[in-house]
């Protein structure tokens, strides 16, 4: 009875959501003009390029024109992750022992998980080091270098990262993002604003401030999540 | 088959798919008794929304919004880029239901701690 009504529900959902989306063409150009732009996304497609020598279109929006939605977006995860530990804090009892998994992992795992770890530490790095000419950026590579701590987690059972460097980390690159801002603010008259000289397109060291501002994001993101797959593992066990 | 039709369903069938796994997330949110599911289908809701969104963005031989050395030629060739605003908006939203999923599961874990069951009947305080 209640799933026949939760189902007829869904239906009346989905039939306006279809309907809403009848009117909207699957793959039609909705820039309009692009020479001219009056639409958003037509306004950043040809600026870009020419004013902030960024090949990456979305991480010039993520992180100059949209940046003040990025310090805010990054202090939502930190938030998370403050919000998580709080929430599952627990007093160390005595004799009791911090481990990742309960229980051993095979040698397969352990000898693969220490061969490919620098690999994946260095693709993370990568991708945000490079996220101003290639996909990706700081939440990208960040997620990437967490994925490599969680393979660390799974394969040995007394991995641990030291809470004290991941905080001093993720503070740190909180720092430097605010400290760009109010560099934007004092030298450039507004929070942000890209002051330092763009360079040529399609250079690694192009776009001003953006490299530096996504490789902040990119540790941030890194250490806020590692800390979270940390925090959510944790198992405290009595001997 | 009449080939109109034929089209529109071609043509929805990603509007369609985004659709149905927020429609599938709805019901897991709904009609489901395990908290991890629960939060199983808050995620789902989430990769709908975000399919959507970019589905919006979407222009039908576009390429990605990059202007490597690839990406201006083709665009000297007339080719269009999609829309960038999207992507950079499911960007945020991406990261934040990460957010919210963490905070959603710590809060399950710690509801099995206190109760030691995750289904929402058996725990017996949350009855009115």
């Amino acid at each position: 009875m209640k799933k026949a009504i939760v189902i007829l529900l869904l239906a009346v959902v989905g039939w306006a959501l279809v309907d809403a989306f009848t009117h909207v063409k699957f793959g039609e150009s909705r820039l309009g003009d692009l020479k001219n732009p009056n639409t958003v996304g037509a306004f950043y497609l040809q600026k870009t390029a020419p004013e902030l020598s960024v090949a990456n279109v979305v991480t010039a929006i993520v992180v100059n024109y949209r940046g003040f939605d990025t310090l805010g977006e990054v202090t939502v995860l930190f938030l998370a992750a403050a919000g998580l530990g709080s929430i599952l804090y627990r007093r160390k009892e005595k004799g009791a022992h911090d481990t990742m998994i309960l229980k051993n992992s095979s040698q397969l795992l352990q000898t693969g998980a220490r061969l490919i770890f620098p690999a994946i530490l260095v693709l993370g790095a990568y991708v945000f080091i490079h996220g101003h000419l290639t996909p990706g950026g700081g939440f990208q590579g960040g997620v990437i270098i967490a994925t490599g701590f969680l393979l660390m987690f799974m394969a040995y059972k007394d991995y641990h990262v030291s809470h004290n460097i991941l905080t001093w980390v993720e503070s740190l690159a909180g720092v430097l993002f605010v400290t760009v801002g109010f560099w934007g603010l004092i030298f450039g008259g507004s929070f942000l604003k890209n002051t330092m000289g763009t360079g040529v397109l399609n250079d690694l060291l192009s776009g001003g401030v953006i490299p530096i501002v996504y490789i902040a994001v990119g540790f941030k993101v890194a250490a806020e999540l590692t800390g979270v797959l940390e925090t959510l593992l944790n198992f405290k066990i009595k001997k | 088959m009449d080939p109109v039709l034929y089209n529109k369903i071609v043509t929805f069938d990603i509007y369609g798919s985004a659709i149905g796994l927020i429609l599938i997330g709805l019901y897991a949110l709904l009609v489901k008794k395990h908290l991890i599911k629960m939060v199983i289908g808050l995620s789902i809701i989430d990769s709908g929304v975000n399919l959507l969104f970019i589905a919006v963005g979407f222009i039908k031989g576009g390429t990605a919004p990059i202007f490597s050395p690839k990406g201006i030629e083709l665009v000297q060739k007339g080719v269009t880029m999609v829309d960038p605003v999207p992507q950079a908006l499911v960007l945020t939203a991406i990261v934040i239901g990460f957010g919210v999923t963490a905070v959603a599961l710590s809060l399950v874990i710690r509801l099995y701690r206190h109760h030691n069951t995750a289904r929402i009947d058996n725990i017996k305080s949350l009855k009115w």
